[in-house]
């Protein structure tokens, strides 16, 4: 009675846990980009000046930089991660003017000081003296100069160096360039000390907000290049998500049927710890943070399809005994010890697979084997240990006694 | 419910040796003269899926397109209520917002999903897909021989590359489009395919202790009790996960599409080596292990 008492105030307690949480749950799960629509750029860094190298530092600080630029263009939750040693991958969810947002991220303004090569045509410089990392970030200020012309000024990190440069070049021209547009080519009258270059000239406020703010926008340690896009419309997005977990949840309930019918009171035991199973999942979801994508999805059904194989192999073994004519308890207790071990060693090989795509998959493949591998770790708590312990609990509070709840025929019994 | 008698699944498994053997020709025939349907995740170019809130023609479509500035003409797939659009070239963001509002004329209510891969990036990801898969058999015949022993190992590897081949083959005949998720079903395939394996290599272990094997026709007799002990459970599991794939299939996501019709295919092919290729190889290995003095049992 102990025994029966327990089992159901288990089951109760679970049943209540996961009917209140569920809801809360499953609106806090992220969702990707491929449910919500957005769109995905992957970036491929290099170093703005030749023969440098991309250094972790200047990757974080660029990814920075990108998360900066996309919060300035007014998107929402942008998500900026750095990928192996000189990709960044850039999420944003949710964007209308998608095309302006892309070419300001695309394009990062790339802001060089340069000074006249020999053989360069007048008014055209290419010998560049300083380059985007050279200044300081946000660098770009606007204010007025002594003739109240409004003037811009920008930081540079090393004044020793930029006053080596103004000294050489004393009486030369010192030219400004945003990509390959000259702002200006201002004449070095002294040698500047102070670190800070001015470029004036004939701007209404309006334009030189716009520039400093783009040149702000373009202090990129590194250039980017488009290695990867994806872009799904919100509606798409949606409609993929909708008719994704439809499908899920129709093969769930048949899987859920198939169980029951087949095996009865075993299959019911099997059911339940299949439905804790999925919500301990996207528990898992909800406190790990992790995003849930279409493949995740996918994922997440194929799971339900292989932890079924545990509950099946499990209660095969145990019908197989019983048919064998063994007693019903010791039936269950040599049907699951035999099957303990077929189910981790299918299981394990199957996390050798799951591990191996997360090592070598990107984006979405990463996702699904991860999904995959939290899916096989907790199928074999559910759906080995729970399930069994469940089992256990009815076989010895004598409720489980006909071999018909067992799915099984009389007939079918060989006598010992 | 139950196969009162024992088939004879070793004698049975001459025919779909042959079979098997068949369509792996055909398959690599048919790689080498028309390869696979790549999508741009593998090649580079855009792909640009449309859904729309009322039927398009091609024509309609085309016309729509034509002055969107690219230099090849593109493919494109009629669904219902729904478009592929795909480019040899990687769309520019101008390219791409003039074909949006250019459909977006036709049908206000379209909606988009643009991939755009670069060539570099593109090899790269089937060079990592080709690691992944060969890796991971590394990894099963190094934990398999551990668990089980050498043979078991072979006979396992060969079930589970015949299967992941196998989809490849159908897609490659049927001109079946493979994306990145593609690669991602093959590798499920390969899990599940190993676990359906394992569990009948499982039980004729287990049966290997009792009693002694001395002549092949014991082994033989071992093999069709072992398979015909789990035949149910091989059934009904590659039912059920059939039943999970079938209905993201029909009903999923049309951007898992093809992941589904792979992961069917692929279920299929799973449950079909593990009875009728992996166990009756495993028998033929073992055969040819006479030298040893006693029928000795696999070691555990």
């Amino acid at each position: 009675m102990k025994r029966l008492l327990s089992f159901i105030i288990t089951v109760l307690v679970l049943v209540a846990v996961m009917a209140v949480s569920t809801p809360g749950l499953l609106d806090r799960v992220r969702l990707g980009l491929d449910l919500k629509g957005g769109f995905e750029i992957l970036y491929q860094a290099q170093p703005s000046e030749q023969g440098k190298e991309v250094t972790r530092a200047s990757l974080l600080q660029t990814a920075a930089s990108l998360e900066k630029r996309a919060n300035v263009l007014g998107t929402s939750e942008p998500e900026v991660t750095t990928e192996g040693t000189d990709r960044i991958r850039l999420k944003i969810a949710g964007v209308t003017n998608e095309a302006e947002v892309r070419e300001k991220m695309k394009e990062p303004a790339v802001l060089t000081f340069r000074s006249a090569a020999s053989g360069d045509p007048e008014g055209t410089y290419s010998k560049v003296e300083l380059v985007g990392s050279d200044f300081v970030e946000n660098a770009a200020t606007i204010g007025r100069d002594n003739l109240n012309q409004i003037e811009i000024s920008i930081k540079v990190k090393d004044k020793q160096k930029f006053a080596e440069i103004t000294k050489r070049l004393l009486g030369q021209h010192l030219a400004i360039y945003l990509d390959d547009t000259k702002l200006s080519d201002p004449q070095v009258r002294a040698e500047l000390t102070d670190g800070t270059a001015s470029i004036s000239g004939n701007y209404t406020i309006e334009e030189a907000r716009n520039l400093a703010d783009t040149i702000n926008l373009g202090a990129l340690p590194l250039k980017l290049t488009e290695k990867y896009s994806q872009s799904v419309g919100a509606t798409l997005g949606k409609q993929s998500l909708n008719q994704t977990v439809q499908a899920g949840l129709i093969g769930s309930v048949f899987i859920l049927i198939f169980m029951i019918g087949m095996y009865r009171t075993p299959g019911l035991i099997a059911s339940f710890a299949l439905i804790l199973h999925t919500w301990l999942l996207i528990l898992v979801f909800v406190f790990a943070d992790f995003t849930l994508t279409l493949p995740g999805i996918a994922a997440f059904i194929l799971g339900i399809g292989m932890a079924v194989d545990a509950n099946i192999i499990t209660n095969e073994r145990i019908r197989e005994e019983m048919r064998s004519g063994k007693s019903i308890m010791s039936s269950v207790k040599a049907g699951s010890k035999s099957s303990f071990r077929t189910v981790m060693d299918s299981n394990v090989t199957t996390i050798i697979v799951a591990a191996v795509m997360f090592a070598f998959g990107t984006g979405s493949v990463k996702g699904f084997a991860l999904v995959l591998i939290v899916e096989i770790l907790l199928s074999i708590f559910t759906n080995l240990y729970f399930a069994r312990w469940l089992l256990n609990m009815l076989v010895k509070a004598g409720k489980l006694s006909k071999p018909k709840q067992f799915g099984v025929k009389e007939s079918e019994i060989s006598a010992l | 419910m139950r196969f009162k008698k024992e088939l004879d699944y070793v004698h049975l498994s001459k025919y779909f040796y042959i079979f098997s053997i068949t369509l792996t020709i055909l398959g690599i025939i048919f790689l080498a003269v028309f390869n696979l349907n790549y999508s741009v995740d593998f090649k580079a170019g855009s792909n640009v899926d449309v859904s729309l809130s009322k039927n398009l023609t091609v024509d309609q479509i085309r016309t729509a397109v034509a002055n969107i500035g690219t230099d090849h003409e593109p493919n494109i797939t009629p669904g219902t209520q729904r478009v592929t659009i795909r480019y040899d070239e990687e769309l520019t963001n101008k390219q791409d917002a003039a074909l949006k509002s250019a459909i977006s004329k036709l049908d206000d209510k379209a909606s988009f999903e643009v991939n755009t891969v670069d060539t570099e990036m593109a090899r790269e990801l089937a060079r990592n897909a080709i690691y992944a898969v060969l890796i991971s058999c590394l990894g099963i015949i190094v934990y398999v021989s551990i668990r089980f022993e050498w043979r078991f190992a072979i006979a396992a590897i060969v079930a589970l590359v015949h299967d992941a081949f196998m989809v490849v083959a159908v897609f490659s005949i049927f001109r079946l489009e493979v994306d990145l998720t593609f690669i991602v079903a093959v590798l499920t395939i390969i899990g599940y395919s190993i676990n359906d394996t394992i569990v009948i290599f499982d039980r004729i272990r287990e049966n290997l202790r009792f009693g002694k094997q001395k002549t092949y026709d014991d082994l033989k007799d071992l093999v069709n009790k072992s398979v015909s002990q789990t035949i149910m459970r091989s059934l009904y599991t590659a039912f059920t996960v059939f039943i999970a794939a079938f209905f993201l299939l029909v009903l999923g996501g049309e951007s898992i599409k093809m992941f589904s019709l792979a992961m069917v295919i692929g279920l299929l092919f799973g449950a079909y080596s593990s009875i009728f290729i992996a166990s009756p190889l495993w028998l033929l290995l073992k055969k040819n292990q006479k030298a040893k003095p006693k029928g000795k049992p696999a070691k555990a």
